[in-house]
């Protein structure tokens, strides 16, 4: 297993400091997290998005592992096509090192313009990682909505007027939606559970086909909170039942945590600017069908994984 | 900004006039990075307002601050909380929210750097993490 | 001697793959591409080729699995047509921009709307500025030839720069010919181990691909990109050489038939260029001095080496098997026409669209187009320095051009 702190305080980093990505996001704490857990090389492939641009302005680069980007849609048919070339130079006796494939993409990557190449490629079978860190709306260009923005959350493009308050439609579950490949591991997961993290990036890692992690990342201009904050509200996400962590190994089932007492959700929401208005008597009955979602889900998850 | 001069930046980060950088006979075809991880010689601490000050003699040495820190600016040694890179530090502040036992405190940084003395703050200063340099995979 | 089969242009390009025998092949069928994409699956299925046979689910990720598989630093191939390639585009500028060695045939075909399957040179036109090594083949052997030859070009260290082979839809795709394919080892030896440059795969020297450059770097590898491109002239020629050792086959940049001494032209890319030669030579039997010149490279242009070949004419009309709507002519057109700027004595020219849609480009019709080059050095003046061939209606144009055929045939 991946280990303890003092065990992982051994792993190399990938990631280097040095990054441009801003004070306190939690993208880079969820990607040093995952890379902890694979000792082997790994070829990142990474979306156009926050930590792409940030980590390679040229004529630096933070990758101390190999590392492309080619552009925002295709990056799981990118990293297919490293790991094709592996397999073929496998074939071929021209490789002998195990080397590890890992797709990263923000949320816009993932759930929305480039849900079309991360299906072929799980359903192709590629043997690579998928990470989606999820900040539940375009960040890179400054804060637009996506498909996993949740319902009421005010962006850019779902602004809060006079007539509408925020985003009108839930988010998109992909998680399932990827579960549906039937690929051998599927999971959720958060920085602020770093252990639950790393472990899954670890049987992810080790699984023989494709594997995918959808990770909780705070965004501190998106979500609009102080910076010390992320972990807490990655914490709080979970323990409100918003972010469940779980995971399907071969199909199954399985909550990771179940918080003792699941908090409301008004908790998790209050520290985020994009959520204010949800506080507001007017829009009560957002307020209550977001927590009635999460609720809904909570059951269903836990009816899934057999314990309800 | 003594506190800045202590940290000699890398020779990478002394920034070069447009005329100075290289042309395009001089720089590998197709803007490949041959250097990997050669961001480590770019500066983030200066975006920094507020810096986080340890309190080594009280830290437990639990290294959430370290796990938790999006920019590897917690420098660890033989698995102990060593020092903070300031050359790196944003000075977020998540490592002072996450810290079990409060010994870690945001002071202003102009306060900080006209403090060249405050306990904690000096020993770390500016060094790059060994592992951010040294170490890859 | 190689081995005399009769093949389809797809077949010839399929074979040529086989011989190539790529680490990486991700393709999704387009009509007139498909055949090519079945027959290589087939040779994966039979295990005739060690290749990993990426079976995408769209153009865009067949062209961004090649560029990760080149970038991982093995050869990596795909092919397409029409709104595959437009699909691709955005990929195409990234594949060049990496600098990636990667090679693929175009069966060069309409673009919608509306929707047309049939051949002309819209699609990879349109590419034109992508950074991509264009060569325009004839017919089946030479799309063959080719394609083992965009693998040297590509992979040749001055250049580094994918290539299309593009042959028409249909009439090349699909139509069937003998030709001679080379021994497999023949082309294993010509073609030689694939040379990876910083591949992502060496994990002992990791390297960043595709890093964000912006104001202070964009612009060195955009010129970077360029010198590729001019370099990739002489490669272009070297590797035609020495493969017309090999095989007795030799194509340069540009073909001519007839021209030295020819008062009258028309230069053409890709098939029209047979039927134009049956044109010149009955115009030749008719004592007309008729000439003709195929464009094989249109990307890198060899603009001092046309200017060279076409300042003698009184007349010149190119053909453009693609438009360009508002500009002053087709892509070829334009760029012949400035080609031919510096040259103190240079001919009249006239551009001529045609095949659009695999619209029949006959013997016939290219008869009209040599009648306007001999009425414009009768006469001494251009009546219509743009003109589309062979389509119906409108003032005049296509009707005056259809009364032309009998008259033209009259002639023969």
């Amino acid at each position: 297993m991946a280990g303890n702190l003092k065990q992982l305080s051994h792993k190399p980093e990938r990631l280097v400091s040095g990054h441009r990505m801003c004070a306190g996001c939690a993208a880079p704490v969820l990607v040093k997290q995952i890379l902890y857990a694979v000792d082997v090389p790994v070829v990142i492939a990474n979306a156009t998005c926050c930590l792409e641009v940030t980590t390679s302005v040229y004529p630096y680069s933070n990758w101390k592992c190999s590392w492309i980007h080619s552009a925002f849609e295709n990056t799981s048919a990118t990293i297919g096509g490293v790991e094709a070339a592996y397999r073929a130079m496998k074939k071929r006796g021209e490789i002998e090192e195990d080397v590890r494939f890992m797709a990263i993409g923000g949320d816009g990557g993932t759930f929305d313009i480039g849900l079309q190449s991360l299906s072929g490629a799980l359903e192709r079978g590629h043997r690579f990682v998928y990470v989606c860190y999820d900040n539940e709306a375009y960040m890179n260009t400054g804060i637009q909505r996506s498909s996993a923005t949740p319902l009421g959350a005010w962006t850019t493009t779902s602004p809060v007027g006079t007539a509408i308050a925020g985003k009108t439609r839930p988010r998109k579950d992909l998680t399932k939606i990827v579960a549906a490949h039937h690929i051998p591991y599927v999971a959720q997961a958060s920085p602020s559970n770093w252990k639950d993290l790393t472990t899954k990036a670890e049987k992810a890692f080790n699984v023989d086909g494709p594997a995918f992690l959808n990770v909780i990342s705070p965004c501190v201009p998106g979500w609009k909170y102080e910076p010390e904050l992320t972990i807490k509200l990655a914490k709080m996400a979970v323990d409100t039942c918003y972010w469940p962590l779980y995971e399907i190994e071969n199909g199954q089932y399985k909550v990771n945590y179940k918080p003792k007492e699941k908090k409301p959700l008004v908790e998790w929401l209050k520290p985020q600017g994009r959520f204010k208005h949800l506080l507001a008597p007017e829009n009560k009955h957002l307020l209550d069908e977001l927590q009635s979602q999460v609720d809904r889900e909570w059951e269903e998850l836990l009816k899934n994984a057999g314990e309800s | 900004m003594k506190a800045k001069q202590k940290a000699a930046p890398p020779a990478a980060t002394k920034a070069l006039a447009p005329q100075e950088k290289p042309g395009w006979t001089d720089i590998p075809i197709g803007a490949v990075v041959v250097e990997a991880g050669n961001g480590v010689n770019y500066q983030t601490g200066d975006w920094r307002s507020e810096r986080p000050v340890v309190d080594v003699d009280k830290c437990i040495h639990c290294l959430f601050c370290w796990v938790f820190c999006p920019d590897n600016a917690v420098v660890l040694h033989n698995e102990k909380f060593k020092s903070i890179n300031y050359y790196h530090c944003k000075g977020c502040g998540i490592c002072s929210a996450e810290c079990p036992v409060k010994v870690i405190t945001m002071v202003e940084e102009a306060k900080a750097q006209s403090n060249a003395n405050d306990s904690g703050a000096a020993d770390g200063d500016g060094n790059l993490s060994p592992k951010a340099v040294g170490k890859g995979g | 001697m190689g081995k005399l089969i009769a093949a389809t242009g797809n077949q010839a390009v399929a074979q040529a793959m086989r011989q190539i025998d790529p680490h990486v092949v991700a393709a999704y069928p387009i009509t007139p591409q498909t055949d090519v994409v079945e027959e290589f699956a087939a040779f994966v299925a039979d295990g005739v080729v060690a290749t990993e046979f990426v079976p995408v689910e769209s153009e865009h990720s067949s062209m961004s699995t090649v560029i990760g598989a080149s970038a991982a630093g093995v050869r990596a191939m795909t092919a397409t047509s029409s709104q595959g390639l437009a699909l691709m585009w955005e990929m195409l500028y990234i594949a060049a921009g990496l600098r990636l060695p990667i090679v693929m045939p175009v069966a060069n075909r309409a673009l919608s709307a509306p929707i047309n399957i049939h051949g002309d040179q819209s699609d990879t036109m349109g590419a034109r500025d992508s950074g991509w090594i264009q060569l325009y083949c004839k017919n089946q052997q030479e799309a063959y030839d080719t394609l083992i030859q965009a693998i040297r070009i590509a992979e040749h260290d001055s250049v580094r720069l994918p290539v299309m082979v593009c042959y028409d839809g249909f009439i090349v795709s699909h139509s069937l010919a003998g030709m001679e394919l080379l021994e497999d080892d023949q082309v294993k030896a010509f073609i030689g181990k694939h040379k990876a440059l910083h591949p992502l795969l060496d994990t002992k020297n990791p390297v960043t691909y595709g890093p964000l450059a912006l104001f202070d770097y964009y612009f060195e590898f955009r010129r970077q990109l360029v010198e590729g491109m001019a370099r990739a002239a002489n490669v272009i020629e070297e590797v035609a050489e020495e493969y017309a050792r090999l095989s007795g086959r030799y194509y340069g940049r540009y073909e001519k038939y007839n021209m030295d001494d020819a008062e009258i032209g028309v230069l053409v890319l890709g098939s029209a260029a047979s039927t134009a030669e049956v044109v010149v030579d009955e115009l030749r039997a008719q004592g007309v001095k008729a000439g003709l010149l195929r464009l094989r490279s249109f990307r890198p242009f060899p603009k001092a080496e046309l200017a060279r070949e076409l300042s003698h004419l009184k007349a010149l009309c190119v053909l453009d098997r693609a438009d360009s709507p508002g500009a002053l002519g087709g892509p070829v057109g334009v760029e012949v026409r400035s080609a031919l700027l510096e040259s103190a004595k240079r001919p009249a020219v006239i551009n001529g669209i045609f095949g659009l849609g695999g619209r029949d480009t006959t013997v016939d019709l290219i008869t009209t187009v040599y009648h306007r080059l001999m009425k414009i050095v009768d006469t001494g003046t251009v009546d219509e320095p743009l003109f589309y061939l062979g389509v119906r209606g409108g003032n005049n144009n296509g009707r005056e051009l259809e009364a032309a055929i009998p008259q033209a045939r009259a002639t023969r």
